[in-house]
């Protein structure tokens, strides 16, 4: 038992140990400890979805999240989205249809949408605007992250019939 | 938002984290999720001393059908059964808290036994007659719902006891529905409610309705079950039970709304929970 914990945690695929504080934050082990800092602090109170990165393969808010807690998990944050300098097709999808004014929220609804994906790879606009409930964004009003999510899900249907 | 610093441990054994509450003193705590806790620590409206983290305590997952009862681990996250809706009312409830991002890390067990009064669980818990299993090192017990809410942020579970078990009847037999009203989509509910209503060739054989955010505690609205057993179920009895819905209690006025606007919203909401229960309106 301490106050100061040692943690070995997969993040984009590199295994990272450090000891931490038991208080620090993961979103802050990315963003201080790592130099990850696509994604971002919002409202810092499991509201706004700024944070969010996949634990474990799921979407979760990381401001709300101890690092500690994620002891021996696999992190994927935004920068391990690409593969092999190709963007993902989420990250194509918002640049082409522009989902994103300020880009303060991208990283978060990128991260959210990517989530649903991989649990419904063909949602309907209900769908994606109720899985993006949790992600807020000032700018846009939503309509181009909603059409940017789903023309990404149309991309990697078409990609699964071609392969 | 930094949370005061605190000492932590992750045993592997409930024995061990039983052991490790019971020596953290009255200043330790229980980390399920902290999707309920590590807000509050954050703010510093709550600063334990030391947090034990059940995440490595094996057995606390998942959930197992006997004799009619749904058995659910106390670690069950909201998320897991959201994706099994044959379990009915507590899988819809489930996928109604906050938003996709907290569900995966928000259990049943830390959501009953932080016992905030605009979560979701407790009202369905109450409503369904349920129950929790906790273990200390005195042995286990059952707590009753009916018991388990003691005021805001209190429950019977004592200071060195783990819950470990939810037991839910599976009320197969009874149609549910559960409404909020939320000033954001993912906000904790002004006021929920929880109906569950049992048809015979049109009349209503039982009816249960559960009350979150009218109280420092969920409630049962009684005198809207009473008033619609042995009539039709229909709108209209509907309609009229509802109307009772606010009897009783004594919701706590807030930002968000007075206690008269809270008493309203739990009219119009059981109205809508009892009409989706029913099968009149789709959810």
């Amino acid at each position: 038992m301490s106050v100061r914990v040692s943690v070995s945690i997969t993040v984009n695929g590199e295994i990272k140990e450090r000891e931490v504080e038991s208080r620090l934050l993961l979103i802050h082990f990315l963003r201080d400890e790592l130099g990850l800092t696509g994604a971002h602090v919002g409202c810092d109170t499991t509201n706004c979805g700024a944070c969010t990165c996949h634990l474990d393969g799921e979407a979760v808010k990381t401001c709300t999240v101890l690092a500690v807690q994620a002891d021996g998990s696999d992190i994927v944050t935004i920068e391990g989205l690409a593969q092999n300098g190709s963007l993902h097709p989420l990250q194509e999808a918002f640049w082409e249809h522009h989902g994103l004014q300020c880009g303060y929220c991208t990283p978060g609804m990128i991260m959210a949408g990517a989530d649903l994906l991989k649990r419904n790879p063909d949602p309907s606009e209900d769908d994606v605007r109720e899985a993006l409930e949790g992600s807020l964004c000032r700018c846009t009003g939503y309509h181009n992250i909603v059409k940017a999510v789903q023309a990404a899900a149309q991309a990697g249907q078409s990609r699964e019939v071609a392969a | 938002m930094i949370p005061v610093e605190f000492e932590y441990a992750a045993p592997d054994s409930l024995e061990e984290a039983i052991d490790a509450l019971v020596q953290g003193g009255e200043d330790a705590k229980l980390l399920a999720g902290g999707h309920s806790l590590l807000p509050l620590m954050k703010l510093r409206l709550a600063a334990p001393t030391m947090l034990v983290d059940l995440r490595r305590v094996p057995g606390l997952r998942g959930v197992e059908r006997a004799d009619g009862t749904l058995r659910i681990g106390a670690m069950t996250r909201h998320a897991d059964l959201e994706d099994e809706p044959e379990l009915g009312l507590i899988s819809h409830a489930a996928g109604l808290i906050a938003d996709r991002q907290v569900r995966h890390r928000g259990t049943i067990g830390g959501s009953l036994a932080h016992g905030d009064p605009a979560s979701d669980l407790p009202a369905v818990l109450l409503a369904c007659e349920g129950s929790v299993g906790v273990e200390g090192s005195d042995g286990t017990r059952e707590i009753p719902a009916a018991e388990l809410f003691q005021d805001y942020l209190t429950t019977a579970v004592g200071e060195g006891e783990v819950m470990t078990e939810v037991r839910l009847p599976a009320l197969t037999d009874y149609g549910f529905g559960y409404r909020k009203f939320t000033r954001r989509a993912e906000d904790w509910a002004m006021v929920g409610v929880c109906a569950l209503v049992k048809a015979d060739n049109g009349t209503c054989e039982d009816a249960r309705v559960g009350l979150t955010h009218m109280s420092s505690v969920p409630l049962r609205a009684t005198a809207v079950e009473e008033a619609l057993r042995g009539s039709a179920l229909d709108a209209d009895s509907i309609a009229r039970a509802a109307e009772a819905a606010a009897e009783g209690t004594g919701p706590p006025g807030d930002l968000n709304a007075t206690p008269e606007y809270k008493r309203h919203l739990a009219r119009v909401l059981t109205r809508r929970a009892l009409e989706e229960a029913a099968g009149l309106t789709a959810a």
